[in-house]
Protein backbone atom coordinates (compact mmCIF):
# COMPACT_ATOMS: atom_id res chain seq x y z
CA UNK A 1 0.00 0.00 0.00
CA UNK A 2 3.24 2.33 1.02
CA UNK A 3 4.24 2.03 -2.92
CA UNK A 4 0.61 2.55 -4.41
CA UNK A 5 0.38 5.89 -2.58
CA UNK A 6 4.48 6.66 -2.81
CA UNK A 7 3.66 5.99 -6.41
CA UNK A 8 0.42 8.53 -6.10
CA UNK A 9 2.44 11.40 -4.57
CA UNK A 10 5.41 10.99 -7.15
CA UNK A 11 3.41 11.14 -10.10
CA UNK A 12 1.34 14.45 -8.31
CA UNK A 13 5.07 16.29 -7.03
CA UNK A 14 5.80 16.08 -10.46
CA UNK A 15 2.85 17.98 -11.75
CA UNK A 16 3.43 19.98 -9.09
CA UNK A 17 6.79 21.70 -10.46
CA UNK A 18 5.32 21.79 -13.69
CA UNK A 19 3.09 25.33 -12.76
CA UNK A 20 1.85 25.89 -16.43
CA UNK A 21 0.48 22.45 -17.02
CA UNK A 22 -1.22 22.61 -13.19
CA UNK A 23 -2.67 25.93 -14.53
CA UNK A 24 -3.64 24.50 -17.93
CA UNK A 25 -5.15 21.16 -16.15
CA UNK A 26 -7.17 23.21 -13.82
CA UNK A 27 -8.60 26.26 -16.02
CA UNK A 28 -9.27 25.06 -19.71
CA UNK A 29 -11.93 23.39 -18.16
CA UNK A 30 -13.64 26.61 -17.19
CA UNK A 31 -12.92 28.64 -19.74
CA UNK A 32 -14.11 26.66 -22.11
CA UNK A 33 -17.31 26.03 -19.67
CA UNK A 34 -17.69 29.61 -20.12
CA UNK A 35 -16.98 29.68 -23.74
CA UNK A 36 -19.83 27.32 -24.14
CA UNK A 37 -22.53 29.10 -22.11
CA UNK A 38 -21.58 31.87 -24.28
CA UNK A 39 -22.29 30.16 -27.27
CA UNK A 40 -25.32 28.24 -26.65
CA UNK A 41 -28.71 29.42 -25.80
CA UNK A 42 -29.56 28.32 -22.05
CA UNK A 43 -31.22 25.33 -22.73
CA UNK A 44 -28.95 24.25 -25.14
CA UNK A 45 -26.37 24.89 -22.85
CA UNK A 46 -27.79 23.20 -19.79
CA UNK A 47 -27.79 20.08 -21.94
CA UNK A 48 -24.18 20.25 -23.53
CA UNK A 49 -22.29 21.96 -20.52
CA UNK A 50 -23.19 18.93 -18.19
CA UNK A 51 -22.08 16.79 -20.85
CA UNK A 52 -19.03 18.71 -21.67
CA UNK A 53 -18.19 18.36 -17.75
CA UNK A 54 -17.77 14.34 -17.98
CA UNK A 55 -15.65 14.86 -21.07
CA UNK A 56 -12.84 17.23 -20.43
CA UNK A 57 -11.35 15.10 -17.85
CA UNK A 58 -11.64 11.93 -19.97
CA UNK A 59 -9.37 13.88 -22.24
CA UNK A 60 -6.74 15.85 -20.08
CA UNK A 61 -6.48 12.68 -18.59
CA UNK A 62 -6.15 10.49 -21.00
CA UNK A 63 -3.21 12.98 -22.52
CA UNK A 64 -1.46 13.61 -19.51
CA UNK A 65 -1.20 10.19 -18.70
CA UNK A 66 -0.24 8.60 -22.09
CA UNK A 67 2.63 11.38 -22.12
CA UNK A 68 3.95 10.50 -18.47
CA UNK A 69 3.45 6.69 -18.45
CA UNK A 70 5.26 7.53 -22.16
CA UNK A 71 7.93 9.28 -20.59
CA UNK A 72 8.37 6.27 -17.81
CA UNK A 73 8.60 3.57 -20.79
CA UNK A 74 11.19 5.58 -22.67
CA UNK A 75 13.53 6.67 -19.81
CA UNK A 76 14.07 3.69 -18.22
CA UNK A 77 12.31 4.03 -14.98
CA UNK A 78 9.45 1.96 -15.77
CA UNK A 79 12.15 -0.62 -15.99
CA UNK A 80 13.95 -0.09 -13.08
CA UNK A 81 11.03 -0.03 -11.27
CA UNK A 82 10.13 -3.14 -12.30
CA UNK A 83 13.26 -4.48 -11.43
CA UNK A 84 12.59 -3.63 -7.58
CA UNK A 85 9.95 -4.97 -5.78
CA UNK A 86 7.41 -2.84 -6.74
CA UNK A 87 4.18 -4.43 -8.15
CA UNK A 88 1.98 -3.93 -11.04
CA UNK A 89 -0.40 -3.07 -9.20
CA UNK A 90 1.27 -0.74 -7.36
CA UNK A 91 2.60 1.57 -10.10
CA UNK A 92 -1.26 1.70 -12.25
CA UNK A 93 -3.21 2.46 -8.97
CA UNK A 94 -0.73 4.62 -8.12
CA UNK A 95 -1.01 6.23 -11.48
CA UNK A 96 -4.72 6.18 -11.02
CA UNK A 97 -4.65 7.63 -7.35
CA UNK A 98 -2.94 10.26 -8.65
CA UNK A 99 -5.28 11.50 -11.10
CA UNK A 100 -8.63 10.84 -8.78
CA UNK A 101 -6.82 13.83 -6.60
CA UNK A 102 -6.08 15.99 -9.52
CA UNK A 103 -9.38 15.16 -11.29
CA UNK A 104 -11.42 15.99 -8.38
CA UNK A 105 -9.90 19.59 -8.01
CA UNK A 106 -10.59 19.75 -11.48
CA UNK A 107 -14.08 19.29 -11.41
CA UNK A 108 -15.21 20.61 -8.46
CA UNK A 109 -13.84 23.35 -9.54
CA UNK A 110 -15.50 23.06 -13.07
CA UNK A 111 -19.03 22.16 -11.56
CA UNK A 112 -18.73 25.07 -9.46
CA UNK A 113 -18.17 27.54 -11.81
CA UNK A 114 -20.84 26.01 -14.08
CA UNK A 115 -23.28 25.99 -11.57
CA UNK A 116 -22.37 28.99 -9.30
CA UNK A 117 -21.59 31.74 -12.12
CA UNK A 118 -22.83 30.28 -15.29
CA UNK A 119 -26.40 28.65 -13.76
CA UNK A 120 -25.99 25.33 -15.21
CA UNK A 121 -29.03 23.64 -14.16
CA UNK A 122 -29.86 19.88 -13.80
CA UNK A 123 -32.20 17.90 -12.00
CA UNK A 124 -29.79 15.48 -10.42
CA UNK A 125 -27.42 15.91 -7.37
CA UNK A 126 -24.55 18.24 -8.02
CA UNK A 127 -21.70 15.91 -5.75
CA UNK A 128 -23.16 13.31 -9.34
CA UNK A 129 -21.89 15.44 -11.55
CA UNK A 130 -18.48 15.54 -9.50
CA UNK A 131 -18.71 11.92 -9.28
CA UNK A 132 -19.21 11.66 -13.04
CA UNK A 133 -16.51 13.35 -13.86
CA UNK A 134 -14.14 11.42 -11.61
CA UNK A 135 -15.27 8.38 -13.13
CA UNK A 136 -14.56 9.43 -16.09
CA UNK A 137 -10.94 10.65 -15.59
CA UNK A 138 -10.29 7.15 -14.40
CA UNK A 139 -11.25 6.02 -17.61
CA UNK A 140 -8.94 8.32 -19.56
CA UNK A 141 -6.15 7.83 -16.95
CA UNK A 142 -6.61 3.72 -17.58
CA UNK A 143 -7.47 4.21 -21.39
CA UNK A 144 -3.79 6.42 -21.81
CA UNK A 145 -1.72 4.04 -19.93
CA UNK A 146 -2.71 1.20 -21.47
CA UNK A 147 -2.51 2.82 -24.91
CA UNK A 148 0.89 4.34 -24.19
CA UNK A 149 2.48 0.86 -24.76
CA UNK A 150 1.44 1.14 -28.75
CA UNK A 151 3.69 4.61 -28.96
CA UNK A 152 7.09 4.73 -29.29
CA UNK A 153 7.55 8.28 -29.83
CA UNK A 154 5.23 11.52 -28.06
CA UNK A 155 4.11 12.17 -31.41
CA UNK A 156 2.30 8.87 -31.69
CA UNK A 157 0.87 9.21 -28.74
CA UNK A 158 -0.67 12.67 -29.11
CA UNK A 159 -2.31 11.36 -32.22
CA UNK A 160 -4.46 8.51 -30.28
CA UNK A 161 -6.21 11.42 -29.21
CA UNK A 162 -8.13 12.03 -32.82
CA UNK A 163 -7.82 8.48 -32.98
CA UNK A 164 -9.33 7.06 -30.01
CA UNK A 165 -11.06 9.83 -28.24
CA UNK A 166 -12.70 12.39 -31.04
CA UNK A 167 -14.66 9.23 -32.90
CA UNK A 168 -16.33 8.49 -29.36
CA UNK A 169 -17.30 12.22 -29.21
CA UNK A 170 -19.28 12.00 -32.27
CA UNK A 171 -20.74 8.96 -31.31
CA UNK A 172 -21.43 9.42 -27.51
CA UNK A 173 -24.83 11.09 -27.84
CA UNK A 174 -23.15 14.26 -27.77
CA UNK A 175 -23.53 15.53 -31.37
CA UNK A 176 -26.86 12.97 -31.92
CA UNK A 177 -28.90 11.25 -29.65
CA UNK A 178 -27.19 7.92 -29.33
CA UNK A 179 -31.17 6.12 -30.87
CA UNK A 180 -30.95 8.10 -33.73
CA UNK A 181 -27.96 6.71 -34.99
CA UNK A 182 -28.13 4.34 -37.83
CA UNK A 183 -27.91 0.85 -37.40
CA UNK A 184 -24.15 0.28 -37.80
CA UNK A 185 -23.17 3.13 -36.08
CA UNK A 186 -25.50 2.45 -32.53
CA UNK A 187 -23.95 -0.70 -31.85
CA UNK A 188 -20.83 0.82 -32.13
CA UNK A 189 -21.54 3.49 -29.71
CA UNK A 190 -22.78 1.07 -27.40
CA UNK A 191 -19.36 -0.72 -27.01
CA UNK A 192 -17.56 2.68 -26.28
CA UNK A 193 -16.90 4.29 -22.77
CA UNK A 194 -17.65 7.54 -23.44
CA UNK A 195 -21.22 6.63 -24.81
CA UNK A 196 -22.38 5.41 -21.11
CA UNK A 197 -20.62 8.40 -19.35
CA UNK A 198 -23.11 10.99 -21.64
CA UNK A 199 -25.77 8.55 -20.65
CA UNK A 200 -24.64 8.86 -16.84
CA UNK A 201 -24.89 12.63 -17.23
CA UNK A 202 -28.21 12.88 -19.26
CA UNK A 203 -29.15 10.68 -16.57
CA UNK A 204 -28.22 13.89 -13.70
CA UNK A 205 -29.93 16.22 -15.82
CA UNK A 206 -33.25 14.73 -16.16
CA UNK A 207 -33.72 13.02 -12.81
CA UNK A 208 -33.59 14.58 -9.74
CA UNK A 209 -33.48 11.09 -8.15
CA UNK A 210 -31.05 8.42 -10.17
CA UNK A 211 -33.12 5.45 -11.83
CA UNK A 212 -31.29 2.22 -11.74
CA UNK A 213 -31.09 2.47 -15.66
CA UNK A 214 -28.58 5.07 -14.98
CA UNK A 215 -26.19 3.51 -11.77
CA UNK A 216 -26.26 0.34 -14.27
CA UNK A 217 -24.39 3.05 -16.59
CA UNK A 218 -22.16 4.35 -13.98
CA UNK A 219 -21.78 0.82 -13.26
CA UNK A 220 -20.21 -0.20 -17.01
CA UNK A 221 -18.14 3.04 -16.47
CA UNK A 222 -16.23 1.37 -14.01
CA UNK A 223 -16.48 -1.70 -15.85
CA UNK A 224 -14.36 -0.04 -18.32
CA UNK A 225 -12.16 1.04 -15.86
CA UNK A 226 -11.41 -2.03 -14.52
CA UNK A 227 -11.07 -3.35 -17.81
CA UNK A 228 -8.11 -1.28 -19.16
CA UNK A 229 -6.61 -1.31 -15.84
CA UNK A 230 -6.42 -5.40 -16.77
CA UNK A 231 -5.10 -4.23 -20.27
CA UNK A 232 -2.50 -1.82 -18.76
CA UNK A 233 -1.41 -4.06 -16.54
CA UNK A 234 -0.74 -6.86 -19.08
CA UNK A 235 1.55 -3.66 -21.01
CA UNK A 236 4.02 -3.98 -18.14
CA UNK A 237 6.88 -6.61 -18.94
CA UNK A 238 9.53 -7.14 -16.50
CA UNK A 239 11.43 -8.41 -18.88
CA UNK A 240 11.93 -7.21 -22.50
CA UNK A 241 13.97 -7.33 -25.55
CA UNK B 1 31.40 -19.85 -4.26
CA UNK B 2 29.97 -17.87 -6.99
CA UNK B 3 27.31 -15.29 -6.50
CA UNK B 4 26.31 -14.66 -9.91
CA UNK B 5 26.17 -17.76 -12.17
CA UNK B 6 25.45 -17.87 -15.87
CA UNK B 7 24.95 -20.95 -17.80
CA UNK B 8 24.57 -20.88 -21.57
CA UNK B 9 23.30 -17.60 -22.23
CA UNK B 10 22.03 -16.95 -25.58
CA UNK B 11 19.93 -13.81 -25.86
CA UNK B 12 18.79 -12.77 -29.70
CA UNK B 13 17.62 -9.75 -31.02
CA UNK B 14 15.47 -9.96 -33.71
CA UNK B 15 18.59 -11.64 -36.62
CA UNK B 16 20.93 -11.16 -34.68
CA UNK B 17 22.92 -13.05 -31.91
CA UNK B 18 24.10 -10.80 -29.05
CA UNK B 19 25.31 -13.55 -26.42
CA UNK B 20 26.36 -16.51 -28.41
CA UNK B 21 25.81 -19.29 -25.54
CA UNK B 22 28.44 -18.74 -22.80
CA UNK B 23 28.72 -19.85 -19.09
CA UNK B 24 30.67 -17.53 -16.57
CA UNK B 25 30.59 -17.24 -12.92
CA UNK B 26 30.96 -13.97 -10.79
CA UNK B 27 32.74 -14.29 -7.18
CA UNK B 28 31.31 -11.83 -4.10
CA UNK B 29 34.26 -9.67 -2.57
CA UNK B 30 36.01 -8.42 -5.55
CA UNK B 31 35.95 -6.07 -8.42
CA UNK B 32 34.88 -7.88 -11.65
CA UNK B 33 35.48 -5.04 -14.49
CA UNK B 34 33.10 -5.92 -17.74
CA UNK B 35 34.75 -4.67 -20.94
CA UNK B 36 35.15 -4.77 -24.31
CA UNK B 37 34.31 -2.85 -27.61
CA UNK B 38 30.34 -1.10 -27.48
CA UNK B 39 27.87 -3.51 -28.73
CA UNK B 40 29.87 -6.44 -27.43
CA UNK B 41 26.88 -7.76 -25.80
CA UNK B 42 27.86 -5.59 -22.10
CA UNK B 43 24.67 -4.43 -21.50
CA UNK B 44 22.83 -7.22 -22.62
CA UNK B 45 24.34 -9.45 -20.30
CA UNK B 46 23.66 -7.01 -17.06
CA UNK B 47 20.32 -7.21 -17.73
CA UNK B 48 19.87 -10.67 -17.69
CA UNK B 49 21.59 -10.90 -14.67
CA UNK B 50 19.01 -8.25 -13.07
CA UNK B 51 16.28 -9.78 -15.04
CA UNK B 52 14.98 -7.58 -17.42
CA UNK B 53 16.17 -9.32 -20.27
CA UNK B 54 14.21 -11.71 -22.13
CA UNK B 55 16.62 -14.77 -22.91
CA UNK B 56 16.53 -16.93 -25.42
CA UNK B 57 17.80 -20.07 -23.79
CA UNK B 58 20.70 -20.63 -20.71
CA UNK B 59 20.21 -19.91 -17.12
CA UNK B 60 21.19 -16.94 -14.62
CA UNK B 61 21.28 -17.55 -10.91
CA UNK B 62 21.82 -14.47 -8.99
CA UNK B 63 22.63 -16.12 -5.06
CA UNK B 64 21.34 -19.10 -5.82
CA UNK B 65 17.78 -17.54 -7.05
CA UNK B 66 17.18 -17.44 -10.70
CA UNK B 67 17.57 -13.84 -11.78
CA UNK B 68 14.76 -11.42 -11.95
CA UNK B 69 13.03 -13.09 -8.85
CA UNK B 70 10.82 -10.99 -6.10
CA UNK B 71 13.14 -12.14 -3.80
CA UNK B 72 16.14 -10.38 -5.52
CA UNK B 73 14.94 -7.19 -5.95
CA UNK B 74 15.82 -5.94 -2.74
CA UNK B 75 19.53 -7.40 -3.03
CA UNK B 76 20.28 -6.62 -6.92
CA UNK B 77 21.19 -2.34 -7.33
CA UNK B 78 21.29 -1.77 -11.33
CA UNK B 79 22.43 1.17 -12.88
CA UNK B 80 21.48 1.68 -16.88
CA UNK B 81 23.85 3.26 -18.83
CA UNK B 82 21.31 6.19 -19.77
CA UNK B 83 20.36 7.46 -16.08
CA UNK B 84 17.03 6.45 -14.73
CA UNK B 85 15.55 9.18 -13.07
CA UNK B 86 12.73 11.81 -13.24
CA UNK B 87 14.09 14.39 -14.39
CA UNK B 88 10.76 16.81 -13.12
CA UNK B 89 11.62 15.73 -9.08
CA UNK B 90 14.56 17.14 -7.02
CA UNK B 91 17.73 14.64 -6.68
CA UNK B 92 15.86 14.01 -2.65
CA UNK B 93 12.58 14.04 -4.06
CA UNK B 94 14.00 10.82 -6.25
CA UNK B 95 15.51 9.03 -3.94
CA UNK B 96 12.60 9.76 -1.56
CA UNK B 97 10.51 8.11 -4.06
CA UNK B 98 13.11 4.68 -5.16
CA UNK B 99 13.51 4.57 -0.92
CA UNK B 100 9.90 4.12 -0.51
CA UNK B 101 9.47 1.43 -3.14
CA UNK B 102 12.56 -0.09 -2.12
CA UNK B 103 11.02 -0.04 1.66
CA UNK B 104 14.82 1.37 2.61
CA UNK B 105 14.65 3.95 5.71
CA UNK B 106 14.52 7.76 4.69
CA UNK B 107 17.79 7.53 6.93
CA UNK B 108 19.88 6.50 4.48
CA UNK B 109 18.83 9.65 2.10
CA UNK B 110 21.42 11.88 3.24
CA UNK B 111 24.23 9.55 3.34
CA UNK B 112 23.73 8.69 -0.31
CA UNK B 113 23.24 11.83 -1.10
CA UNK B 114 26.67 12.30 0.25
CA UNK B 115 27.97 9.23 -1.19
CA UNK B 116 27.41 10.16 -4.89
CA UNK B 117 28.65 13.83 -3.37
CA UNK B 118 25.25 15.95 -4.58
CA UNK B 119 25.26 17.47 -1.50
CA UNK B 120 24.89 20.97 -3.05
CA UNK B 121 22.90 19.92 -5.84
CA UNK B 122 20.05 17.88 -3.61
CA UNK B 123 17.32 20.56 -3.84
CA UNK B 124 17.80 20.76 -7.43
CA UNK B 125 15.28 19.24 -10.23
CA UNK B 126 16.80 16.64 -12.05
CA UNK B 127 16.70 17.97 -15.25
CA UNK B 128 18.54 20.79 -14.28
CA UNK B 129 21.63 18.71 -13.27
CA UNK B 130 25.08 18.30 -15.86
CA UNK B 131 25.12 14.50 -17.20
CA UNK B 132 27.81 13.56 -14.74
CA UNK B 133 25.39 15.05 -11.94
CA UNK B 134 22.18 13.21 -13.46
CA UNK B 135 24.46 9.92 -13.47
CA UNK B 136 24.91 9.94 -9.72
CA UNK B 137 21.61 10.47 -8.90
CA UNK B 138 20.92 7.75 -10.96
CA UNK B 139 23.55 5.43 -9.10
CA UNK B 140 23.14 6.68 -5.45
CA UNK B 141 19.14 4.96 -6.12
CA UNK B 142 21.30 1.65 -6.93
CA UNK B 143 23.17 1.93 -3.97
CA UNK B 144 19.81 3.19 -1.46
CA UNK B 145 19.33 -0.09 -0.61
CA UNK B 146 22.79 -1.34 -0.39
CA UNK B 147 22.06 -4.26 -1.98
CA UNK B 148 25.25 -7.12 -1.44
CA UNK B 149 24.66 -7.47 -5.38
CA UNK B 150 25.92 -4.81 -7.79
CA UNK B 151 25.39 -4.20 -11.12
CA UNK B 152 26.98 -0.88 -12.80
CA UNK B 153 26.72 0.09 -16.41
CA UNK B 154 29.77 2.70 -17.18
CA UNK B 155 29.13 4.47 -13.92
CA UNK B 156 31.90 7.23 -14.76
CA UNK B 157 30.81 7.81 -18.19
CA UNK B 158 31.35 11.83 -18.70
CA UNK B 159 32.68 12.05 -14.95
CA UNK B 160 36.04 14.24 -13.97
CA UNK B 161 38.95 12.45 -13.49
CA UNK B 162 38.72 13.40 -9.39
CA UNK B 163 35.21 11.77 -9.54
CA UNK B 164 35.97 8.96 -11.11
CA UNK B 165 38.83 7.95 -9.04
CA UNK B 166 36.38 8.60 -5.59
CA UNK B 167 33.70 6.27 -7.45
CA UNK B 168 36.09 4.06 -8.34
CA UNK B 169 37.43 4.11 -4.41
CA UNK B 170 34.10 3.90 -3.65
CA UNK B 171 33.37 0.36 -5.50
CA UNK B 172 36.50 -0.96 -4.35
CA UNK B 173 35.39 -0.75 -0.88
CA UNK B 174 31.83 -1.61 -1.49
CA UNK B 175 33.82 -4.84 -2.92
CA UNK B 176 36.00 -5.13 -0.19
CA UNK B 177 33.01 -5.65 2.37
CA UNK B 178 32.02 -8.86 0.35
CA UNK B 179 29.18 -7.34 -2.12
CA UNK B 180 29.26 -8.37 -5.66
CA UNK B 181 30.39 -5.75 -7.71
CA UNK B 182 30.20 -6.01 -11.24
CA UNK B 183 31.40 -2.61 -13.25
CA UNK B 184 30.96 -2.44 -17.09
CA UNK B 185 33.63 0.30 -19.03
CA UNK B 186 35.06 0.42 -22.41
CA UNK B 187 38.26 2.60 -21.02
CA UNK B 188 41.27 0.34 -20.31
CA UNK B 189 42.89 2.37 -17.66
CA UNK B 190 39.41 1.73 -15.68
CA UNK B 191 39.69 -2.20 -15.99
CA UNK B 192 43.20 -2.07 -14.63
CA UNK B 193 41.88 -1.01 -11.15
CA UNK B 194 39.32 -4.56 -11.15
CA UNK B 195 40.55 -7.64 -9.16
CA UNK B 196 39.03 -9.75 -12.50
CA UNK B 197 37.78 -9.11 -16.31
CA UNK B 198 35.54 -10.19 -18.44
CA UNK B 199 35.99 -9.35 -22.07
CA UNK B 200 32.99 -9.74 -24.43
CA UNK B 201 33.07 -8.99 -27.50
CA UNK B 202 30.53 -9.88 -30.45
CA UNK B 203 28.42 -12.24 -27.91
CA UNK B 204 31.33 -14.12 -26.84
CA UNK B 205 33.92 -14.38 -24.03
CA UNK B 206 37.57 -13.84 -24.90
CA UNK B 207 38.73 -13.69 -21.16
CA UNK B 208 37.65 -14.36 -17.61
CA UNK B 209 40.32 -14.04 -15.30
CA UNK B 210 42.59 -11.54 -13.36
CA UNK B 211 44.85 -9.26 -14.53
CA UNK B 212 48.04 -11.17 -13.89
CA UNK B 213 46.72 -14.49 -15.48
CA UNK B 214 45.81 -12.29 -19.11
CA UNK B 215 48.73 -10.33 -18.91
CA UNK B 216 50.86 -13.71 -18.68
CA UNK B 217 48.66 -15.45 -21.16
CA UNK B 218 49.01 -12.63 -24.06
CA UNK B 219 52.67 -11.97 -23.37
CA UNK B 220 51.72 -8.05 -22.69
CA UNK B 221 52.11 -5.47 -20.26
CA UNK B 222 49.03 -3.64 -19.77
CA UNK B 223 45.73 -4.61 -20.50
CA UNK B 224 45.02 -2.54 -23.48
CA UNK B 225 47.33 -4.36 -25.19
CA UNK B 226 46.26 -7.48 -23.98
CA UNK B 227 42.79 -7.19 -25.56
CA UNK B 228 44.58 -5.80 -28.84
CA UNK B 229 46.04 -9.34 -28.89
CA UNK B 230 43.01 -11.30 -27.99
CA UNK B 231 40.42 -9.41 -30.60
CA UNK B 232 43.24 -9.53 -32.84
CA UNK B 233 43.51 -13.63 -32.19
CA UNK B 234 40.16 -14.28 -32.60
CA UNK B 235 39.47 -12.21 -35.53
CA UNK B 236 42.59 -14.16 -37.57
Amino acid sequence: MNRTIGTATRVLKQLRHDHRTMDLLMMVPVLLMALISWIFPKPVFDHIGLAMLGIFPFITMFLVTSISTLRERQSGTLERLLSMPLRKFDFIIGYQLAFAVLSLVQSVLAVGVAVWLLDLQFSGPKWMAILVAMSVAQLGTALGLALSALAQTEFQAVQFLPAVIIPQLFLCGLAIPRDQLNDVLRPISDVLPLSYAVDVLNGVSDEPTLSSQTWEKFGVIWAFVVGFIVIGSLTLKRRSI
Amino acid sequence: MASISVRDLTVERGPNVVLAGFSVDIEPGRLTGLVGPSGGGKTTLMRSIVGVQRIVSGEVTVLGEPAGSMSLRHKVGYLTQSPSVYGDLTVRENLEYFAQVLGVDATRIPLVIDTVELNHRASARVSSLSGGERSRCSLGIALLGQPPVLVLDEPTVGLDPVLRRDLWALFRRLADAGNTVLVSSHVMDEAERCDHLLLLRDGRLLADEGIPSLLARTHTTNVEQAFLALIDGAAA
